[in-house]
């Protein structure tokens, strides 16, 4: 299967672990994702305002894309890029006036006509089916617990998540299936502080503090989430946290699909561990998950 | 009939408001110098080079504003004229020497770039007819290779920058993307720096000696020797 992709700016910079272990493992269930050429950033926060149509052109810009393939989905990795691309499209199936405002600003595309669904890589492999994804896996996760983390916008507001907004299981059920034990963590739902990242370290610190602590209390080995922003706030920001926090032991953040590719056991260039600010290697050798040859990351 | 025929050539176009008749074989700069203005700013090389001439102009019963450079776009009915002299733009100040590339450089210069909305304004706008929008996403991303490429034939006129609700100064960041890419990660050219330390060493230097003792004592011999060199090809 082939299918249009939309990558989003942090996939090129501080996710690109995420990326390619994607690409990788889809590739390893026939899944072929294709960048969509010429894509645009868009937007991170999808404007709440009625009549604030212009933050709506960059998702509709990238919709027009994928319809100019004569495709109709779109694969988000990122739950900030899913998100918005989701919300504006519903925006402008529902409100035909706005889109035609916005048809007419865009003269040099063609006109958006609404055919494109949006799509999580998550709600691509509940469609193919977790057991599928059973089949391929060479070395399942066994020793490894891990802590599900789904932050705000994968699962809410409800109109556009891909779960149950409340008690969302999705990554739960595809990390059992690749071997792994799952405890349950009440904050999983837990905003990460976002953008206030930028500004505001120390309040990103504080949430932080509280997520991971409770997923290290409770016996986890590492978090796995889907968004490099989540990823930002939850690893890099470990560094204010210990900061903050002396009592604070530090746990490594994964990807789901750093998981999958571990699991499928791919090439560890397809990992992409080498940017990680808490390394994951010492544990995944730990639990014979790696072999040695993989360096460990020296500089932090 | 000679007048007449002479007559049809001519055009109606409005500088600045004010009516003239212009020949309609000129380009906007030689239009206002037709009716009578000097240009002291808003003009440069002339040829479509250098960027200088950035103009903006309309045709009358259209909304439609339309971009070009004056010295390169010829006259046509009705169009509405006018010059800018000057953009009084955005833009870094930075050593490249102390600069490493890396894609964020773009951003912590340019930290506006962000703002884009994607509403391909700038592509409009540009006489050059480059992808300015998908320049400044992949600045966005800092894929300097991306921009570099996208916008090798930018030549600065600032029409970009004019019309960004964003106040991104795309020229701007096209430029110093260009300039990392050319310093710090297009292949070098080696058998150039090659040649340039032969010639530091003055390796060259005796036979060019030869050479200039040979165009005082014997041109004759010296035109022979440059007729049969050997000439190697690629």
């Amino acid at each position: 299967m082939k299918i249009p992709y939309f990558p989003g700016c942090s996939l090129k910079t501080i996710g690109e672990g995420f990326e390619k272990s994607a690409i990788a493992s889809a590739a390893v269930l026939d899944i072929e994702l294709n960048e969509l050429p010429r894509w645009v950033c868009c937007g991170t926060v999808s404007s709440l305002t009625t009549d604030d149509l212009m933050h709506h052109l960059a998702p509709v810009r990238n919709l027009i894309r994928v319809q100019d393939l004569e495709e109709t989905q779109l694969v988000t990795l990122c739950s900030v890029c899913y998100s918005t691309l989701k919300r504006s499209n519903t925006l402008v199936k529902n409100d035909p006036e706005k889109l035609k405002t916005m048809n007419q600003f865009m003269y040099r595309e063609s006109d958006y006509q609404c055919n494109v669904k949006v799509l999580h890589f998550l709600e691509l492999l509940r469609e193919i089916g977790f057991d599928k994804i059973k089949e391929k896996i060479k070395k399942p996760l066994r020793g490894l617990t891990l802590s599900p983390y789904y932050g705000c916008l994968l699962v809410r507001p409800k109109e556009f998540g891909i779960d149950d907004p409340e008690t969302p299981t999705i990554l739960q059920a595809l990390t059992k299936a690749l071997g792994a034990d799952v405890i349950d963590n009440p904050y999983q739902l837990k905003c990460c502080g976002s953008y206030h990242t930028v500004d505001k370290p120390n309040l990103v610190a504080d949430l932080g503090y509280k997520i991971l602590t409770y997923a290290r209390n409770s016996g986890a080995d590492a978090l796995v989430l889907s968004c490099p922003l989540c990823a930002f706030n939850l690893d890099n920001r470990q560094r204010e946290i210990k900061r903050q926090y002396p009592d604070f032991v530090e746990i490594p953040i994964l990807y789901f699909t750093q998981l999958m590719a571990l699991a499928f056991d791919l090439d560890e260039e397809r990992l992409g561990f080498d940017i990680h600010y808490v390394d994951p290697v010492p544990l995944l050798k730990e639990k014979q998950l790696l072999i040695d040859s993989l360096p460990l990351i020296k500089e932090k | 009939m000679e007048e007449e025929a002479e007559k049809e050539k001519m055009v109606k176009v409005y500088i600045m408001g004010r009516e003239f008749e212009v020949p309609a074989t000129l380009n906007i700069v030689k239009a206002f110098e037709y009716a009578g203005y000097r240009f002291v700013r808003g003009i440069g090389c002339r040829g479509g080079y250098c960027g200088a001439c950035a103009t903006v102009y309309r045709f009358k019963d259209d909304y439609r504003l339309n971009f070009a450079l004056a010295c390169q776009k010829a006259v046509e009915n009705n169009m509405y004229l006018t010059i800018l002299p000057f953009m009084p733009a955005e833009k870094a100040i930075y050593d490249l020497n102390n600069l490493k590339p890396r894609g964020s450089v773009l951003l912590e210069l340019y930290p506006e770039i962000a703002r884009c909305v994607a509403c391909n304004t700038c592509t409009k706008a540009c006489p050059q007819e480059l992808e300015v929008m998908d320049y400044v996403q992949a600045a966005i991303r800092g894929d300097i290779e991306e921009v570099s490429n996208l916008s090798f034939d930018c030549i600065q006129c600032g029409l970009c920058a004019m019309r960004c609700p964003a106040e991104i100064v795309p020229y701007n960041v096209g430029q110093l993307a260009r300039r990392l890419y050319g310093k710090y990660i297009a292949p070098q050219a080696m058998h150039t720096h090659k040649r340039v330390e032969e010639i530091h060493a003055c390796v060259f230097d005796e036979e060019l000696d030869n050479y200039s003792l040979l165009a005082k004592e014997d041109v004759e011999k010296l035109k022979k020797i440059y007729v049969e060199r050997e000439i190697k090809v690629g």
